[in-house]
């Protein structure tokens, strides 16, 4: 069982276009759409968030993500109809990036609340996300100076693969270290924002430096570090 | 007392009053937004209409949230997940009860209140809807508190305040919305919400006269 995700946007073909892009990188994640009104104009319906939403209860949760303005007030109103279920958490987060992020975490194990934080830490790259990601940076140093010691765990990997970091492998580090207990940093930037690993454009050859805290960081040490060792898989 | 005739009667009003203003709140919303506000209003209570037909709700909560789920799934924009939580708000407010006093209505105004402003996030002079709902949901619960017990004083003083709250939009500078798009150039027009906000509280009075 994982989370599932449901998208609303007022464009059905953004909604499905959208779940099928993430739909690659997490084949197993239940990824359902609201896009576009009842009668197939530009809006967004409420029957159909209801119903997507109907359809996507039963798993470990649903994250919700949505594009514009009138898009979350559906979603804020299907939700307050349903009596706001606990289980059920909506990504402020903008739609494509946030849900790729989202249904990464779903498809490795993160349970509810992880997978809306992975959808969300995208935010942290986004123009005028600077605060976001200082705030990141931020908690994890004071985190490590309360203890009096660095992070709990360090490793530096080279990248063997011949296409070095891309969607891929950022995806597939991203939402391993999400369902991990620790709060990791890969040359600096938050290692279960995928695209923040995108973003540090590293080449085959790179070394990359990750520094992990809690109770998991060695377990998280080791799968960035196995995944790289093994070229994510790819030549 | 207000009963479930008089919140059919007020909703059958509402159908009537946007389908009369429909061309005034398509002209409201060109000046400052994009023209489909008295569209979306016309057709989301029409189908009010239908639902009522179809399903006789017994109780004025009842009512109130057939009248929500269908403005919320049929006027689209911002308007419908707006109004679809203003009169979900007041039909929890209002409960199961068979007849609503004038302290009950009162307390279903602010709820509605409380539901547009959490919903939408706008504040009273952002030139929104609110700028009507937030005199009007004041006006009432004073009318009712002078203990008059006269339904009809409560809707008067709202149905009053939510249009002068709406003229009041007229010079304000729009803060949220597809108006705050145009910043200084949204000045000198009455905000659509608003101005369809009064129409519906008004026809609320009609129901009761």
């Amino acid at each position: 069982m994982t989370v599932r995700l449901v998208v609303v946007s007022h464009s059905e073909k953004i909604a499905d276009g959208a779940a099928e892009l993430a739909a690659q990188m997490a084949p197993d994640v239940v990824i359902l759409t609201a896009g576009g009104t009842a009668d197939g104009r530009i809006g967004t319906s409420l029957e159909k968030v209801m119903s997507a939403l109907d359809q996507a209860a039963g798993g470990d949760g649903v994250v919700v993500v949505t594009d514009l303005g009138s898009a979350v007030m559906t979603a804020e109103s299907a939700l307050e109809f349903a009596g706001d279920p606990a289980d059920v958490l909506l990504a402020d987060a903008p739609l494509v990036e946030g849900l790729v992020a989202a249904a990464v975490a779903a498809q490795s194990g993160a349970g509810v609340e992880a997978v809306r934080l992975a959808a969300e830490a995208v935010y942290a790259h986004a123009p005028g996300g600077a605060e976001a990601s200082t705030a990141f940076i931020a908690g994890t140093v004071t985190e490590g100076s309360v203890t009096g010691k660095g992070p709990d765990f360090t490793g530096d990997f080279e990248l063997v693969n011949q296409a070095g970091m891309h969607a891929r492998p950022a995806a597939k580090i991203a939402g391993g270290l999400a369902a991990l207990n620790a709060e990791v940093t890969v040359n600096g930037v938050d290692g279960t924002a995928m695209t923040s690993l995108m973003t540090l454009a590293a080449g085959q050859g790179s070394v990359l430096h990750v520094e992990a805290w809690g109770p998991d960081a060695e377990r998280a040490i080791n799968y960035v570090g196995g995944l790289v060792q093994a070229g994510f898989g790819e030549p | 007392m207000l009963d479930v005739n008089w919140t059919i009667k007020w909703l059958t009003l509402c159908a009537q009053a946007m389908a009369e203003n429909r061309l005034y709140l398509i002209e409201l919303d060109r000046a400052i937004g994009d023209s489909d506000h008295g569209e979306n209003m016309d057709r989301g209570f029409q189908a009010v209409l239908e639902k009522l037909a179809e399903v006789r709700p017994e109780t004025p909560g009842a009512a109130l949230k057939l009248t929500a789920m269908t403005l919320m799934s049929k006027v689209g924009g911002a308007a419908g997940p707006l109004y679809g939580t203003a009169f979900l708000r007041a039909s929890t407010a209002v409960g199961d009860a068979a007849e609503v006093d004038p302290a009950a209505w009162a307390k279903a105004l602010v709820a509605a209140r409380d539901g547009i402003v959490a919903r939408g996030k706008a504040e009273s002079g952002d030139k929104t809807m609110v700028d009507a709902w937030t005199p009007a949901a004041e006006a009432g619960q004073a009318a009712a508190a002078h203990g008059a017990g006269n339904v009809l004083e409560v809707l008067v003083a709202a149905a009053e305040a939510a249009e002068a709250g709406a003229i009041a939009t007229d010079p304000l500078v729009a803060r949220k919305g597809r108006a705050s798009y145009l910043g200084e150039r949204s000045a000198g027009h009455r905000d659509p919400g608003a101005a369809s906000s009064a129409l519906i509280l008004r026809a609320a009075v009609e129901a009761a006269a």
